[in-house]
């Protein structure tokens, strides 16, 4: 960790302004935020620990615990909701055996919900990792979630 | 439409259109074209077009033919048949929903013939990712006239005379908000881009923003000068990683054409601008919280005055301005003030961007003039409800809007004629909405979106959303006490009153435009523990009904909960154990024949109505 945080660093200048970019450059590469790294952020910015951490819990892009491999975000906007999205929440809830803001055991998928991402055309969606699935059914997420599921069994044959 | 001349494939590469697979369609395309050996045809990527529905999207021109729904393995055919032979694809063209007519070119379809583009003039018709493109489609005409022809003072004057209004939400005029900019004297100040598109169900500035990139930093440019801000930042939405990828592109471009940067356009005036990433928080929409959010703190809202455009970002002068705004300030330039003028309503000229979506036909983001009626935006432009269903309510405005019935359909869309009606014009988002929604639902889903994203600064919107919500819950879950309804109105009035953001005080709108217009809904829900909608759950049942069923047995195939007894084989009728089922609705979903019927108790429905009411 301490290399890559020196890494970061040494892209910003160390000011209070930039404690949100750093806050997401260390979440990019660490995948989420640990004690450390937010106690390292403040003494480079010159802001107190309290502050670096009242800053990353008020947004809910910041983590403070890892996610997985596979991480599926189910849209909650609006027209996905008038759509069925939380019958869409649900099925993956249970396709998964997880509830929101959870990862399951073997650490390959973790869920969440969004507010909107913006694909309200094609609503109800979901994202895995950064691609976008629209028109989703029950049926239709299982199968996008199978798709990941296979990804990951065959990576794990592949690096046998 | 005959094989002469050069042609160009327009393919949209829009955060719909790519999740709709258009980028195997693009590389299927151009390995056609490549095995086929044709020479004289050009590729082009673009911005969002507007129809995400119907994507991934392709246009040939000069023709203007338009494909829509092509995948990978329709691109063989249109290589063959257009492109080698000139013989369009008639099945790949888009069937006008109401007449079932196949319909060849954009030009034609109603989704398109019925809007007046500006904003989103170029959408679709230009690569947001080359410069070249941008300049030859007009953009980066008015920015250097205005550093060599009028003085920042008379950029105001333009604007306030073209009375362009705000388009985040709250329509502002924007030239006075300018001039009071002006009017102050400091050592540096700012220009921001609220590209913080928060509102949920709205989609307008992202797509703005991959589509025409270059349109906006103009328009930011501009205000710059205007305002003498030499720097400008735009805070974009952390979600829209498409839309930070092309703007940095376009702010690098720009740079390196000398648009942005030291003396630009060759003039006395220095302005550059920087990308910051929002990281989720939708009350930074709010401008001073934004500012806070940008100065490395929490997005929390201070008190105004002192207003940004005196006091703003590190304390310094600064106008934000919402995407649209800055995305229509070089066509006003360019066209002058009174044909801006000449459009839309009096109060409100010019037009309007929305993201229509919901349960209409034709989803996508749409332009038109400012006093259209709702009923042309729905039914002309968005082809009426989905599945042949009925209208039920408007929603505009986001979180912080309204749901308008059937009785304002009418309603010319403004600024004032939405306020009026107890809904606003927010940042453009539209969601209709059919007989299946449930109106206490819904306001119990915003009240749940706002009461996550209050600050918490101002107790009676921390305190407050939260009570409403935990009624509104209450009542879906059939839990409701008949006072509850007068308890959410005297809850909605203190917030509205004692809240020091827009946030806030618009908090309580959908709960007070749902009881206004749908207060049947709320009584049936409290009362008659029913839900009208068939949506609230713990009012739902299902059962089998035994004369449509085919005993196929899908349903209890795919019961997650083990809730239905029936056998295929032995020919035992199925049929749901109610204390069982945990009302998912899988099997009313997955029956093939329909034979699943949901009701809610107190309404007797035959398995038509009730089918139809789920879809």
């Amino acid at each position: 960790m301490e290399e890559q945080l020196s890494a970061i660093f040494a892209r910003f200048r160390g000011t209070a302004g930039e404690v949100i970019p750093l806050l997401q450059k260390t979440q990019e590469e660490l995948g989420f935020l640990p004690e450390e790294a937010m106690r390292r952020i403040g003494d480079f910015a010159g802001v107190p620990f309290s502050k670096v951490y009242g800053v990353a819990t008020f947004y809910t892009m910041f983590r403070f615990t890892p996610v997985g491999k596979y991480h599926v975000c189910v849209c909650r906007g609006t027209a996905c909701h008038v759509r069925g999205a939380d019958q869409i929440l649900e099925h993956v809830e249970r396709e998964l055996g997880i509830s929101e803001n959870e990862t399951t055991g073997d650490g390959e998928f973790s869920l969440e919900t969004v507010a909107c991402i913006g694909c309200c055309a094609l609503a109800p969606c979901i994202t895995v990792n950064s691609d976008v699935h629209g028109r989703l059914t029950s049926k239709k997420a299982s199968q996008v979630l199978k798709k990941a599921r296979g990804a990951a069994l065959k990576e794990e044959e592949d690096g046998k | 439409m005959g094989n002469k001349g050069r042609k160009t494939i327009i393919v949209c590469q829009g955060t719909g259109c790519v999740s709709s697979g258009a980028t195997p369609t693009y590389k299927a395309l151009e390995e056609g074209i490549r095995k086929a050996g044709l020479t004289d045809i050009q590729m082009k990527l673009t911005g969002c077009h507007g129809f995400c529905q119907r994507g991934p999207i392709v246009i040939i021109e000069p023709d203007g033919v338009f494909y829509s729904g092509v995948q990978e393995k329709n691109c063989e055919e249109i290589v063959e048949s257009h492109l080698k032979n000139g013989q369009p694809v008639e099945g790949l063209f888009y069937k006008d929903p109401a007449t079932g007519q196949p319909i060849a070119t954009y030009g034609e379809i109603p989704f398109y013939a019925n809007q007046e583009r500006i904003v989103l003039a170029r959408c679709g018709h230009i690569n947001p990712e080359v410069i070249e493109d941008s300049i030859d489609s007009g953009i980066y005409r008015a920015a250097p006239r205005v550093f060599w022809e009028m003085p920042p003072a008379a950029v105001i004057e333009e604007i306030k005379k073209a009375g362009l209004r705000g388009r985040g939400g709250a329509g502002f005029p924007t030239g006075v908000k300018w001039g009071f900019c002006a009017n102050v004297e400091a050592d540096q100040k700012y220009i921001i881009c609220n590209a913080d598109e928060g509102d949920p169900g709205a989609f307008m500035d992202r797509s703005i923003l991959e589509a025409t990139p270059h349109q906006v930093l103009e328009g930011m440019i501009i205000a710059g000068y205007a305002i003498g801000a030499t720097k400008g930042y735009i805070y974009a939405r952390a979600e829209y990683p498409l839309a930070i990828k092309r703007l940095g592109i376009a702010i690098e471009q720009a740079r390196e054409k000398g648009f942005l940067g030291r003396r630009v356009f060759g003039s006395e005036f220095d302005f550059d601008i920087t990308i910051f990433q929002g990281a989720g928080a939708f009350v930074c929409g709010e401008e001073t919280a934004l500012i806070g959010s940008i100065e490395g703190g929490r997005g929390m809202p201070r008190t105004r005055p002192p207003f940004p455009a005196v006091k703003g970002l590190w304390g310094r002068p600064t106008v934000i301005n919402n995407v649209k705004t800055l995305a229509t300030v070089p066509e006003i330039i360019n066209r002058g003030a009174e044909w801006f003028a000449g459009i839309g309503t009096e109060k409100s000229p010019g037009t309007a961007v929305f993201a229509l979506t919901g349960k209409v036909a034709n989803c996508g983001l749409i332009e038109v003039p400012m006093g259209t009626p709702l009923r042309k935006i729905i039914f002309d432009i968005g082809g009426g409800i989905v599945d042949g269903g009925r209208f039920k309510a408007v929603q505009t405005g986001g979180p912080s809007g309204g749901c308008l019935p059937e009785e304002f359909l009418d309603t010319p869309v403004d600024f004032e004629n939405l306020a009026k009606a107890g809904s606003i014009m927010g940042s453009g988002g539209m969601v209709v909405m059919d007989e299946s929604t449930c109106m206490v639902d819904l306001a119990r889903y915003f009240l749940d979106f706002t009461q996550k994203e209050s600050c918490g600064k101002c107790v009676p919107c921390r305190m407050g959303t939260k009570h409403m919500l935990e009624i509104l819950e209450d009542i879906c879950e059939g839990r409701g006490e008949p006072d509850d309804l007068s308890k959410l109105m005297e809850l909605a009035d203190a917030i509205k009153e004692g809240s020091l953001c827009g946030l806030g005080q618009t908090a309580p709108n959908p709960v007070i435009t749902t009881m206004k217009y749908f207060r049947h809904e709320y009584e049936a829900h409290v009362h008659e523990k029913r839900c009208p909608a068939l949506k609230c759950k713990a009012m739902l049942q299902y059962h089998v009904n035994q004369d449509a069923c085919k005993l196929c047995g899908t349903c209890k195939k795919n019961c997650p909960a083990d809730a239905i007894r029936g056998d295929k084989k032995k020919k035992i009728p199925f049929e749901i154990d109610v204390d069982k089922c945990i009302r998912c609705g899988m099997c009313h979903t997955v029956c093939p024949v329909g034979a699943v019927v949901k009701t809610s108790p107190g309404i007797v429905n035959d398995h038509e109505e009730a089918a139809e009411a789920a879809n």
